[in-house]
């Protein structure tokens, strides 16, 4: 679907709004929308909220084998996924240039900035390692996806707790978590991402773009930064020139912003363990708002089963029964299944018979002979042999034609098998 | 008979639900659904410009996109959204909106159990934010049968687990009719009735719920 197009006043406006130090949602230059971080009821969901932009994070693990060049360390996989809910534009299952964009960036913030400990998540040097895999889900594009996706990405992996493993000699063992309790990743820093947008070549500066303002929006810059103040990854885009000062004025706010987050990814993850801890309920169940009115919750309700019996007696007695003979599967021609009756099957009939014209030619082809010994027995036989039914136990194998079995294991008896050797025995008189 | 041992149960009950809608500013419509620890978000697009691939002139295209957690969509989840699509093209009235598309995107948020119901009643719930004209609602109800033979109405995952036969049914709002039915595992015809039976008891209380909600959002007053 194409997005809405931008008018040409609305981007005027906007602009000029931003000339006279104005946001078209009331903040300051410097300001962050207001953000909510909740988590799932299994570890390693984290949902952030960036005023309307909604952003979900999921990691997993699974063990694999490691590369052949790093055999001591574990992989850590990123994926962003531009959902169809989050925009219109976004489709799904086709890499866009913004989503290699942001898992490009994503990649560079956590995986290249050495964040978290991949040799802790070694089991067998060589042979298995964890595979730690993060699904960032987009839920709502009202910009700042890459903020967004960091702090949920970092968060998420914050709270990620992979099972324990025991190894004993050659033995791996996994423990579920009811024998062991999962651990936590060995995280050593939080890069988080902040994102600056330029306006009319670099002359205004934004902080956190809404998905209005970035439409507008001349260039971007993304600086990733822990809270000791280490620049993790710088990425400018859409091509515009910057100032030394300009980058290091952004720097410098970025630092403050870092901090200011990651004190509240803290806390909320304080307030998760706690919560946890108490044996409450948590997640995204819990955290639904209660005092909206779009919003409405039901407490668990019993089901009336009375009559349910009754109404289900009823139908089925009322319905007609349905009929009783079953057409069992029968065997016009050995080799050949065939339901219901009178059907005539003329499938590979005219090879049959091309075969019957060249009998004498072929001596080698023992097998397809053998079969066609053995229709032309049955043709010339009864009636009663011409049908073969499989439901009949006994004679089942008759339909299993093993050319070799009869002159090679001539001890077996049974009705079956005298059929067979009758056929062969005839071939020979043929030959 | 077995059969008699079926309805024996007296904790056939719905685990407690809850919904929120118009929660995405993006999307024209959209819903949280929750039913225990099971929840679901579902977004609606539309009606909007179609691909001329995708076009049908009578009436409109409706795309359902089911998002896993965890990696990318399955042939598990392509069944789930031809479940869901065909309920929803049953009951949209699609012939209002020809050559336009719909697109309706789920995103599961947790599985605990009833996924597929949870995507129905999401799905209902979001296209009635939308605005969408509708012949009759529809929600889900999934009846697991458990090794004795006991419906479980609203299983959670390890119900579901241990269930011998799992049944989701997609139930109209004018006659509690079944409009979808996916199952998997074995049962008698008859557990089949019962479970039909139980699902349209079951569904009176989600559509009520259903009017609650809507009563609540057109309310001057909480």
């Amino acid at each position: 679907m194409k997005d809405t197009p931008l008018a040409n006043c609305e981007r005027d406006f906007l602009l000029k709004a931003i000339e006279e130090k104005k946001r078209l949602d009331g903040r300051q230059t410097y300001d962050y929308r207001k953000m909510k971080i909740t988590f799932g009821t299994d570890y390693g969901c984290c949902f952030v909220e960036l005023g309307k932009t909604r952003v979900m994070a999921q990691v997993s693990c699974e063990l694999v084998a490691p590369k052949e060049s790093r055999p001591n360390e574990g992989i850590m996989f990123f994926n962003i996924e531009l959902s169809p809910m989050a925009s219109p534009t976004f489709e799904q299952g086709r890499q866009s240039e913004l989503s290699v964009k942001l898992n490009r960036q994503l990649e560079r913030c956590l995986r290249n900035s050495k964040c978290i400990d991949t040799e802790s998540l070694c089991v067998v040097s060589g042979e298995k390692v964890w595979q730690i895999r993060v699904d960032v889900h987009m839920l709502n594009h009202d910009g700042n996806l890459m903020d967004a996706a960091s702090i949920a990405a970092i968060t998420a992996l914050c709270h990620f707790r992979r099972p324990d493993v025991g190894i004993q000699g050659d033995e791996v063992t996994v423990y579920s978590p009811e024998e062991r309790d999962p651990i936590p990743l060995s995280i050593y820093h939080m890069p988080i991402s902040v994102s600056f947008s330029f306006f009319q070549q670099g002359t205004y500066l934004l902080v956190d773009p809404c998905e209005r303002e970035e439409r507008v929006m001349d260039g971007l810059l993304m600086i990733a930064m822990n809270k000791h103040r280490e620049i993790c990854s710088i990425q400018s885009s859409g091509g515009i020139m910057l100032l030394k000062e300009q980058v290091m004025r952004c720097s410098k706010i970025a630092s403050v912003k870092v901090s200011e987050i990651t004190e509240l990814i803290s806390k909320a993850l304080e307030n998760d363990k706690k919560a946890r801890k108490a044996g409450g309920r948590c997640g995204f169940a819990e955290s639904m708002p209660q005092e909206r009115i779009t919003a409405l919750k039901m407490d668990e309700t019993p089901v009336e089963m009375t009559e349910v019996t009754d109404r289900a007696n009823d139908i089925v007695q009322k319905a007609e029964a349905p009929s009783q003979t079953v057409p069992s599967p029968v065997v016009p021609v050995p080799g050949v299944g065939q339901v219901g009756q009178g059907l005539q099957n003329t499938w590979g009939l005219e090879e049959e018979d091309e075969e019957e014209e060249n009998d004498n030619s072929g001596e080698d082809e023992e097998v397809k002979e053998t079969k066609m010994e053995v229709e032309q027995h049955d043709k010339e036989g009864s009636k009663q042999e011409d049908v073969v039914e499989i439901s009949d136990s006994e004679e089942e194998e008759v339909v299993i034609l093993h050319p070799e079995t009869p002159d090679k294991a001539p001890k077996h008896t049974g009705p079956s098998f005298h059929q067979k050797g009758a056929a062969a025995s005839k071939k020979k008189q043929k030959k | 008979s077995r059969d008699e041992l079926v309805c024996g149960s007296s904790n056939v009950s719905l685990r407690e639900f809850g919904c929120e809608q118009s929660l995405l500013s993006r999307p024209d419509g959209s819903a949280s659904f929750v039913q225990g620890d099971t929840s679901v978000l579902a977004g609606v697009y539309g009606p909007a410009e179609v691909k001329v691939s995708k076009e049908i002139y009578d009436r409109a295209t409706l795309e359902v996109l089911i998002q896993p957690k965890v990696g990318l969509p399955s042939v598990r989840e392509r069944s789930q959204e031809q479940c869901v699509r065909e309920t929803c093209e049953a009951s949209l009235l699609l012939t209002l909106h020809p050559r336009s598309s719909l697109t309706l995107v789920l995103q599961v948020l947790h599985d605990d159990g009833s996924l597929l119901s949870c995507f129905l009643n999401a799905a209902c719930m979001a296209l009635m934010d939308a605005g969408l004209p509708m012949s009759c609602l529809f929600c889900g109800v999934t009846c697991a049968i458990d090794a004795d033979g006991q419906i479980i109405t609203d299983p959670t995952a390890a119900q579901e687990k241990e269930s011998r036969a799992l049944m989701t049914f997609a139930i109209d709002s004018k006659e509690c009719r079944v409009m979808m039915s996916s199952t998997k595992g074995s049962f008698s015809v008859h557990e089949l009735q019962q479970c039909i039976a139980v699902s349209q008891k079951a569904s009176e209380k989600i559509f009520q719920f259903y009017r609650d909600s809507v009563k609540r959002r057109y309310s001057k007053t909480l």
